[in-house]
């Protein structure tokens, strides 16, 4: 019996470290990274408080959020190539510039 | 217990398919295999491990160490890991403790299958870049790239098979094709209508598990060798362990998905019944199998990189889907 | 007990491949640790009894998505990092004040929260009960869901192509 406190414990803290890296960060890959760690600290509040409340529904929103989160991914990895393949750098202090 | 039991028979399973294959492919080349070492060079595997133990394990300079000496590793955990929810025989009830033959019978084997195959990207992708030399690099990406896209249509084949049987544990996927029709054909979901998806699954199981004719990636003549180029001694041997344990594990999955896992027509004394013959049919389905990848393997010439990939993407996937709504029509208008 | 040990060894994993994935300068080793993280998520599921969920979590986060972030970062050749000033500045102010906000919402909550105790398996989300669920209240936004999808896979292929691809296929009609 672990009390519901601990698991949201553990969401906030993923999603505060994923806050933290998304400012401290300059790589553009890892600032990606940070949000789906923050995707990841949500759907773990999402499915203890469907285990909680004993409704299902928040495990079926988990999957809304994963669907989402996996297409976002796709897109902004097309992104930051197209972005690479013209700045030829991937450091976010030297993308700061509308026109090359 | 059961763990270590299953992790010793695995590996000598992998051992004598290696021997396996190159008796086949000598044969099926006009030439003998490996004769010297023991009778029909039975023994060739304890000298080939005994080789790699001997060899020099050196560790090129311009690796990436850390990940250098991982990737190995997880290959070979990952290829051994999904072996544990496979089940070999009906449950064994001897005197009032029963068993199942299999480590854990767990709600979601499949997908449990299914996880352990996509994670077995990392290894490919990992070895290939940590090496630090263009022709590991591009050798791991185009592995990767390839075992991504044919996971898809690995997945959706079986899900026709899911549909037939109503549940994700192995073991009771394999209690839905008991019974036979008219007396002689048993009712095995590959009868039950599932033969476009059993080819569908072939052919994307020998993707998964980069084999020929889907071997590029590490084929001896393109690339130096692939992913596994800087690898030498116990890596490499790891490296080709964790192929030959994939290949086992399809194996096994064809059989329990497709052909009926342990059932077969069963006779003699009760004890028999339930422990032997089960078993026994099953090792010799999974041989067939073996047989089976042995075979194309010594006779198809191998696909060029983008044919493969068109391959996956425009014929295989739609015809899985294909698969997956023709037989979800079915069972909808038959119940 | 089994419940809380269980719960508190792979927290302590996803703690650490967090905290990994700030302090790592390289961004595959960042990857590494969060596909650790991932992992050691679906087995809290799996504690909470969401059985299906853990396995797609593994299948789709950790086998599918994070390979797609490795791909790119073996693709785009991604070195490590610099220190430039201005990455100076956000970890000087950046990380006490991300201590201060956590430690600020963990108080409250503890604080102020009168939820109780969750047993181990508590929900059992079986495929089949999702599936009822999925298919039957929520078919809208799973329909929803697919499109968005699908406008994803093309927006990515037209993102990533090469400039003389796409000049190609305009010139071919």
């Amino acid at each position: 019996m672990v009390p519901l406190n601990y698991y949201l414990l553990l969401s906030g803290f993923l999603f505060a470290c994923g806050v933290a890296g998304f400012l401290i960060k300059r790589n553009i890959i890892t600032i990606f990274m940070s949000i789906e760690l923050m995707l990841n600290g949500v759907n773990l509040s999402f499915v203890a408080f469907a285990a909680h409340w004993h409704a299902l529904s928040g495990q079926i929103f988990v999957f809304f959020v994963m669907v989402v989160a996996a297409a976002e991914a796709a897109v902004g990895l097309a992104i930051i190539i197209a972005v690479y393949r013209t700045r030829e750098t991937l450091n976010v202090d030297q993308v700061n510039l509308l026109k090359l | 217990m059961k763990i270590v039991l299953t992790i010793f028979i695995l590996l000598t399973a992998v051992a004598y398919s290696v021997w396996l294959e190159r008796k086949v492919v000598g044969h099926m080349q006009n030439r003998w295999g490996p004769t010297r070492v023991g009778p029909f060079g039975l023994l060739q595997p304890l000298a080939d491990g005994l080789k790699f133990i001997f060899k020099e394990d050196l560790t090129p300079p311009h690796v990436y160490k850390p990940l250098y000496i991982a990737a190995p590793m997880l290959a070979v955990v990952f290829a051994l890991t999904s072996i544990s929810v496979i089940p070999i025989g009906n449950a064994i009830t001897v005197g009032k403790f029963s068993t199942p033959l299999q480590i854990t019978d767990v709600n979601i084997g499949l997908l449990v299958v299914l996880g352990i195959t996509s994670l077995g990207v990392y290894g490919v992708a990992l070895a290939g870049w940590s090496s630090n030399s263009k022709y590991s690099l591009l050798g791991g990406l185009r592995a990767s790239a390839q075992m991504v896209s044919y996971e898809i249509s690995l997945g959706l084949s079986l899900i026709g098979v899911l549909i037939l049987s109503g549940s994700l544990s192995l073991r009771e996927i394999v209690l839905a094709q008991q019974g036979t029709y008219f007396g002689f054909i048993p009712r095995w979901f590959f009868f039950q209508g599932q033969c476009f998806a059993f080819f569908v699954y072939l052919t994307s199981a020998y993707a998964e598990t980069n084999r020929i004719p889907f071997d590029l990636p590490e084929a001896e003549t393109e690339l130096v060798a692939g992913y596994h180029t800087e690898y030498s001694s116990m890596k490499f041997a790891m490296f080709f362990m964790a192929e030959y344990a994939n290949m086992i594990t399809v194996a096994c999955l064809a059989t329990i998905l497709f052909f009926g896992g342990w059932l077969g027509p069963m006779f003699g004394p009760a004890w028999l019944q339930q422990t032997v013959l089960p078993v026994l049919y099953f090792i010799a389905k999974v041989f067939v199998f073996i047989f089976v990848y042995i075979w194309v393997r010594g006779t198809l010439p191998r696909f060029r990189y983008d044919q493969l990939m068109a391959f996956g993407w425009k014929y295989l996937l739609p015809l899985a889907i294909a698969n997956l709504v023709i037989t979800a029509l079915i069972v909808a208008l038959r119940s | 007990m089994l419940h809380l040990s269980l719960f508190l060894i792979f927290g302590a994993i996803c703690i650490t491949g967090a905290i990994n994935l700030l302090v790592q300068r390289h961004p595959i080793n960042s990857a590494l640790s969060l596909v650790v993280v991932m992992g050691s998520l679906a087995v809290e599921y799996l504690l909470l009894g969401a059985e299906f969920v853990a396995a797609v979590q593994v299948i789709v986060y950790a086998g599918a998505v994070m390979v797609l972030f490795v791909f790119v970062i073996m693709l785009l050749n991604a070195g490590e990092e610099e220190q430039t000033s201005g990455s100076r500045v956000a970890i000087l102010f950046g990380i006490p004040g991300m201590i201060i906000g956590s430690v600020l919402l963990a108080w409250v909550l503890v604080a102020r929260s009168g939820t109780g105790e969750v047993a181990l398996g508590a929900l059992p989300g079986s495929p089949r009960s999702i599936a009822r669920l999925l298919f039957r209240d929520f078919l809208l936004p799973f329909e929803v869901t697919s499109v968005l999808v699908l406008i994803a896979i093309m927006g990515a292929v037209v993102l990533a192509a090469r400039p003389e691809a796409v000049e190609h296929t305009k010139k071919e009609g």
